[in-house]
């Protein structure tokens, strides 16, 4: 009678070597992960140990200058507010009727198809083409030149679709309950939409036109390609005025040789991240604050 | 007793509701508005694809096929201006290439880290610090090109003859912009390949590194090709990393260390200069714009294809 050899689970050979490679391959996965996250942190100081000098309320309320100690984000700011306020005041509405005319309204038929397949594409449009439908479109035909009003134009275009599509998923996240009880108790399509589905998708909306903004905010080849790289050295007062936007201002510093005019692109790069970092912000709180239960 | 699950919605909604006395006049009209709404998108389409192709016929007047097709320099500005595109194609596959040659590798390790390695509490810190990276408006990617890439990493380390304006640099910080969407729409796709694949695979005796790379990547394959065009698509469109980053000479090559223009980078040199409208630089502005539009549709569709396979085949 033979004993059996004592049974372990500790693997040998090339099997051992597998398991080997297989935890060692954690590391480099992990390693790979971390990269990107190295990277924004990497940005994050570069930039503050650069332009973090140049800050000052002055920076904030000079006009720009060719004197870049004297030079600052007045106009571009205020360019940049007019801007991003009337793109949310056209593209808002906009977006929020297609989405409910598409989850609530629309024949589920080809044209619905078209339409979303339509939307889906547009999202995908580079900015500067939209920037070439602005400039030959409102700029042009519309003679409305490199205003304030055919910046705003052309960027709701542009994020017209993906906020169709936030607003979408909003919608949807209304449950179905709340719609067919509204209905059943007599209340019509529309006042079934406006009191019940859109009070329900409205955190959700928020969010994305949010979203939406904190990417319009740092739009620069579209302005650009619209007329509005320009020297803007007053308080802009109406839609109609030429305009520039803090992004630009940071192109026209960023191609300037002298070391001084870099310090001030980082500083501007500073404000216009704090800015889309708060937008970014402000869109978790409202969608932590009113997650469903 | 049969229990009714048919959900009604949308139209079907509309087409019950269509016999109540209650409807009354002003649905109509708000249906209306929310119908022009929806035109609205459709109508941006149709006045993209008009735009471009008004201006670049007028353009195909003056130039001719063969010389923008044909040709391989592009002069707009030159005495004798010659406009073969294939200088401009290069110099935008030139940054495809090299971009996707760093954010390819490291945009799959994270995915498969993230799908397969990592615990949910570190997926959740992770996953939203990476596709921040997303959020960042690329002139700030193209401030650092210039400022940082060139002048404190490529020059230092590949000597001081590399040009200040250089495709690398421009490729290394659009990897940086496309590692988010190759990362998180890859991890999308390995996370909904069902569990059973995984387990089969472990009951095989596979490690956990062979599960990945040969049982979830592949079956995960149409979302990560789907995520590798959508991120060309984008590379393609993008215009600030590269105007200030890659410079502003046309150039026939492939070569990373090289000075070029890209497609978009000529598109904001002519917006740039406020080019007279009825000249042929302000319609080959045009005639360009049309070329990338057709590109970056091709890619987004092509994208939306591989995105339906991969929903068919699992979802």
């Amino acid at each position: 009678m033979t004993t059996a050899a004592p049974i372990t689970l500790r693997a040998r050979g090339r099997v051992a070597m597998r398991q080997a490679i297989s935890r060692a391959s954690r590391y480099l996965f992990l390693g790979a992960s971390l990269v990107g996250v190295a990277v924004l942190l990497l940005l994050a100081y570069e930039t503050i140990s650069s332009g973090v000098s140049r800050l000052s309320w002055d920076f904030v309320t000079n006009y720009p200058s060719r004197f870049a100690e004297r030079a600052g984000l007045r106009s571009s700011a205020i360019g940049s507010t007019w801007v991003l306020g009337l793109t949310v005041v056209m593209a808002l509405p906009i977006a929020v009727g297609t989405a409910i005319w598409i989850e609530e309204f629309a024949p589920r038929n080809k044209l619905l198809t078209i339409v979303k397949l339509n939307l889906a594409n547009l999202a995908g449009v580079p900015s500067i083409i939209y920037g070439v439908l602005g400039l030959a479109v409102f700029g042009r035909y519309f003679g409305l030149g490199p205003s304030i009003m055919t910046g705003a134009l052309t960027l709701s275009l542009m994020i017209v679709p993906m906020t169709v599509i936030a607003s979408q998923e909003a919608i949807r996240q209304v449950p179905p309950s709340i719609r067919d009880g509204a209905l059943a108790l007599g209340a019509t399509q529309w006042q079934t939409v406006w009191y019940h589905v859109l009070p329900g998708a409205l955190p959700g909306i928020m969010t994305g036109i949010i979203l939406a903004v904190s990417r319009a905010v740092g739009e620069t080849a579209a302005l650009i390609m619209i007329g509005a790289f320009t020297f803007i050295a007053f308080d802009n007062t109406s839609p109609r005025e030429d305009f520039t936007t803090v992004p630009i201002q940071i192109y026209n510093w960023t191609i300037r040789p002298q070391e001084a005019f870099r310090q001030n692109a980082a500083a501007a790069i500073i404000v216009l991240m704090v800015a889309v970092l708060s937008l970014n912000l402000l869109a978790a709180v409202i969608r932590e604050r009113f997650r469903r239960s | 007793m049969a229990v009714v699950t048919e959900r009604l919605d949308g139209g079907n909604v509309h087409e019950a509701l269509r016999k109540r006395p209650l409807n009354r006049w002003n649905e109509a009209v708000i249906k209306g508005l929310l119908t022009a709404c929806a035109a609205v998108s459709l109508v941006t389409t149709f006045a993209i694809i008009f735009v471009l192709l008004e201006e670049t016929v007028a353009f195909f007047r003056e130039v001719s096929f063969s010389d923008f097709f044909l040709h391989t320099r592009w002069r707009p500005l030159a005495g004798n201006p010659s406009f073969g595109i294939w200088e401009l194609v290069a110099g935008t596959m030139n940054v495809v290439i090299w971009s996707l040659v760093i954010a390819l590798p490291i945009g799959l390790a994270s995915a498969i880290y993230l799908s397969e390695y990592a615990d949910r509490r570190t997926r959740n810190t992770l996953k939203p610090l990476l596709e921040a990276l997303a959020g960042v408006p690329t002139v700030v990617y193209a401030y650092f090109a210039l400022n940082f890439v060139t002048l404190d990493v490529l020059r230092p380390v590949l000597g001081n003859d590399v040009p200040i304006f250089n495709a690398l640099a421009a490729s290394t910080m659009l990897a940086v912009m496309i590692l988010p969407t190759i990362a998180s729409i890859s991890e999308d796709a390995m996370s909904s390949v069902p569990r059973d694949l995984r387990e089969a695979a472990y009951g095989l005796g596979a490690t956990r590194l062979e599960v990945a790379v040969r049982v979830v990547l592949p079956a995960a394959l149409s979302g990560v090709i789907a995520s590798v065009l959508l991120a060309i698509a984008r590379v393609v469109g993008e215009t600030m990393i590269v105007a200030i980053a890659a410079g502003s000479t046309p150039n026939l090559t492939l070569w990373p260390l090289s000075t070029i223009q890209t497609m978009t980078g000529f598109m904001l040199q002519v917006g740039l200069g406020d080019a007279a409208r009825g000249t042929v630089d302000y319609r080959s502005l045009f005639a360009v714009g049309a070329v990338l539009f057709a590109i970056t549709l091709l890619f987004n569709i092509a994208a939306t294809w591989f995105v339906g396979r991969f929903r068919e085949e699992y979802v």
